[in-house]
């Protein structure tokens, strides 16, 4: 049987009396949850189903804005770098993308950031960017990703960004440096690309930070006029790259060019793929989603995860680029295709993720 | 007049109906949306305030009034929600919580347990005769085909019962007792369902008739009975709403040979037969749970209810067109039509005629 409305507060500890109470509250509420009544007056109070509410959208570019977020109650606070699922209605469908958080952690406010470029043809970007008001509930997953600063930060970083690959680095650059810019501390380096001057995310940001601030150098690659950032242009604009801990974020070929130039130890480089390439597309199948009885037509380029909720299945997802095991659901027949390597896999009883496999074949899973 | 396939031309009428079904499949969207959010909020802040003014129902309109906002919560959460969540009319939304996975209900029936009898049994075989469980739900002689049995002579009066406890015999009803002996089912696990019944009962019980009376204190006996009444209330209206659905004049039922080979045209026809509609107002349709348009419901059980009201014209136009009956009355002769027939059929006859000697031919399938 599916856990029904699991309650997360049921584990939280706390005075007796508080715990009594809320176990009281549970009998009073039954079959729903305190929260369910809760949330009448307040979103925000539901922790079972953690949302946030969009209090302020600042444009940043033309096609990019900031959207300031109050957490609801349950938000884990996040480490600088890291990305959160955000869950959006769209025309009555939640349809459930992952941002970088660009605020860092601990803010006075209790708010966080995220930072949204308005992709061509990206449906859940565009409603974010241009179709989103002050007051909108949105729903929010717990921040995830290793593409995050250590505790105590290396004493020289490089961070080399490229359009909205800027969002997880000024996370970090804000806990390091957005305080009262002290003499002492790392020494930090920003390469970042962008097609022209007005194009860049957080330039005035960036640029005030940098001229207040004589331990961050930046560098503006401004790609219409230059063209495309190179790793000898890097070697020439940072001679010690290499000797850096560098974190670089932005296109794919971007970052596979930095990854062929590397030649510093390999846990120093460390590099967030915004989009999944998927570079294989398989023969595809039925889709039978055992639990909840739902079946589906599949071709080999769609993720289970996209063919399960295009069905109307109830799909637990996270990062949906194959990373966190969020998404991950038991094979009960058939084998998968892993989207990002080709590789068909999968044997009754393999836990896959849903995110990156396409069916190779009908497959039978127990969603 | 009996509605035969040969006379139907159950395809084409069937390519028209899958042709509605997309045209509203395509359109479902914010509207849709907005209409159950906001009658979730509805329903649950009229059974707060419900119960509230019932904590202070020393004064006797409060007694009143709480009991009537508790009973008309009740049964929205029951039928224009519970029953139509759990039938999957949301899921399309993608919300953990309105989903028919994960949604759970104020009635004595684990979520669970009533989709497979319901989901599956009821709308899959509806009035087909050994098939569908809900014809007569086992207890009751509605047709005659069922074989007359002197017990029937007592259905008027156990039929009234079942009005009062409807919740109660639904969550028997879906263990499937009468299935045991013949090893349809097996024991242990009518069992584990009925632990799962009981551990619901429990809290609905300790709920409603416990927790409550003794929040309020001193008005312990008017909320306990307040809250009863509200519980009754429902019951009746649920058993009297889904009643009309399937047993007034009008409904057809089927005998198995009908099922043999049947088409998605066939299967909607047979839908259409079997099914009856209730007129009434936009306020009416709700609180039925849009279960008076249960043509509608039974054609597209997973299209959300707020677009039944909607589709109904053309459903009925439709009808018109290929030649096939749309049953639909007041609720007042709808009902007398059930009660009638539960009279009528608690006697033996009128014309006895076991399933088992209907004419296997798959044109006189149709035999109400």
């Amino acid at each position: 049987m599916i856990p029904k409305r699991a309650t997360p507060s049921a584990a939280r500890p706390g005075p007796a009396i508080l715990r009594r109470l809320a176990a009281a509250a549970r009998w009073l509420a039954s079959p729903l949850l305190p929260e369910d009544y809760l949330g009448l007056i307040n979103p925000l109070w539901t922790a079972g189903d953690l949302c946030g509410r969009v209090e302020e959208v600042i444009p940043e570019t033309a096609d990019a804005a900031t959207l300031v977020i109050r957490p609801g109650r349950g938000w884990v606070v996040h480490r600088p770098g890291q990305w959160v699922p955000i869950g959006v209605d769209i025309r009555g469908r939640r349809h459930w993308r992952t941002f970088s958080l660009s605020s860092a952690p601990g803010r006075p406010d209790g708010r966080v950031t995220i930072t949204v470029k308005a992709m061509r043809e990206g449906l859940v970007s565009n409603h974010l960017v241009r179709r989103t008001e002050p007051g909108t509930v949105i729903r929010l997953g717990r921040p995830e990703g290793a593409f995050v600063l250590p505790e105590s930060p290396p004493p020289r970083l490089l961070f080399v960004t490229a359009g909205s690959g800027v969002t997880p680095v000024m996370a970090m650059l804000d806990g390091m440096l957005g305080g009262a810019p002290a003499v002492e501390g790392p020494d930090v380096v920003l390469v970042h690309s962008a097609p022209t001057p007005d194009e860049v995310i957080f330039g005035r940001r960036l640029r005030s930070l940098a001229a207040r601030c004589p331990r961050l150098r930046l560098y503006e690659r401004h790609t219409r006029a230059e063209g495309r950032l190179r790793p000898a242009d890097l070697a020439r604009l940072c001679p010690d790259w290499t000797a850096r801990a560098v974190w670089a974020c932005g296109p794919p070929a971007m970052l596979d060019e930095i990854a062929a130039h590397w030649t510093g130890p390999t846990d120093r480089l460390r590099v967030e793929r915004f989009r999944l390439v998927p570079t294989v597309v398989g023969s595809g199948g039925r889709v039978c989603f055992t639990r909840s009885g739902r079946e589906a037509d599949a071709d080999g380029g769609t993720s289970l995860l996209a063919v399960g909720e295009g069905a109307g299945v109830l799909m637990p997802s996270g990062c949906r680029m194959g990373i966190c095991y969020s998404c991950v659901a038991r094979l009960r027949s058939g084998r998968v295709r892993d989207m990002r390597t080709g590789q068909v896999h999968g044997e009754a009883g393999d836990m896959i993720q849903t995110c990156v496999s396409a069916a190779a074949g009908p497959i039978e899973i127990e969603l | 007049m009996p509605a035969t396939l040969t006379s139907v031309d159950a395809e084409g009428f069937g390519r028209e109906l899958d042709r509605i079904r997309d045209e509203v499949i395509e359109s479902l969207g914010e509207r849709d949306a907005r209409y159950i959010r906001g009658l979730i909020a509805i329903q649950r802040k009229l059974e707060l305030g419900g119960r509230a003014l019932l904590i202070a129902s020393w004064f006797p309109p409060a007694w009143i009034t709480g009991t009537a906002a508790l009973a008309t919560a009740k049964i929205l959460e029951n039928m224009e929600i519970g029953h139509n969540v759990l039938h999957g009319q949301w899921d399309w939304m993608r919300d953990p919580k309105i989903h028919s996975t994960t949604w759970e209900w104020d009635t004595a029936s684990p979520a669970d347990q009533w989709k497979h009898s319901h989901n599956f049994v009821h709308h899959t075989w509806t009035n087909v005769l050994g098939k569908d469980r809900d014809v007569g739900y086992s207890v009751l002689r509605i047709s005659p085909e069922q074989r007359w049995h002197p017990i029937y002579l007592a259905q008027p009066f156990y039929n009234a019962l079942l009005a009062l406890f409807f919740e109660y015999g639904i969550a028997i009803y879906d263990l499937e007792l009468e299935r045991i002996p013949s090893g349809r089912k097996d024991p242990k696990e009518a069992l584990a369902q009925l632990r799962a019944v009981a551990t619901k009962i429990r809290r609905q019980v300790v709920k409603d008739y416990v927790a409550f009376p003794l929040l309020a204190g001193p008005a312990f006996l008017p909320v306990l009975l307040g809250n009863l009444t509200a519980n009754l209330a429902r019951n009746v209206w649920a058993h009297t709403i889904i009643f009309c659905g399937h047993l007034p004049e009008g409904a057809e039922v089927f005998t198995e040979d009908r099922l043999e080979g049947e088409t998605r045209g066939e299967w909607y026809v047979r839908q259409l037969l079997g099914s009856c509609n209730i007129d009434g107002g936009g306020l009416f349709h709700i609180m039925s749970g849009n279960l008076s348009h249960q043509i509608e419901h039974h054609l597209f059980p997973d299209l959300p209810s707020n677009r039944y009201a909607e589709i109904a014209p053309r459903i009925r136009a439709l009808c018109e067109r290929f030649g096939l009956p749309y049953t639909s009355g007041s609720l007042a002769r709808q009902a007398a039509s059930v009660w009638k027939r539960v009279l009528r059929m608690a006697l033996p006859g009128p014309r006895q005629r076991p399933p088992a000697t209907a004419p296997p031919v798959k044109t006189l399938g149709a035999v109400a």
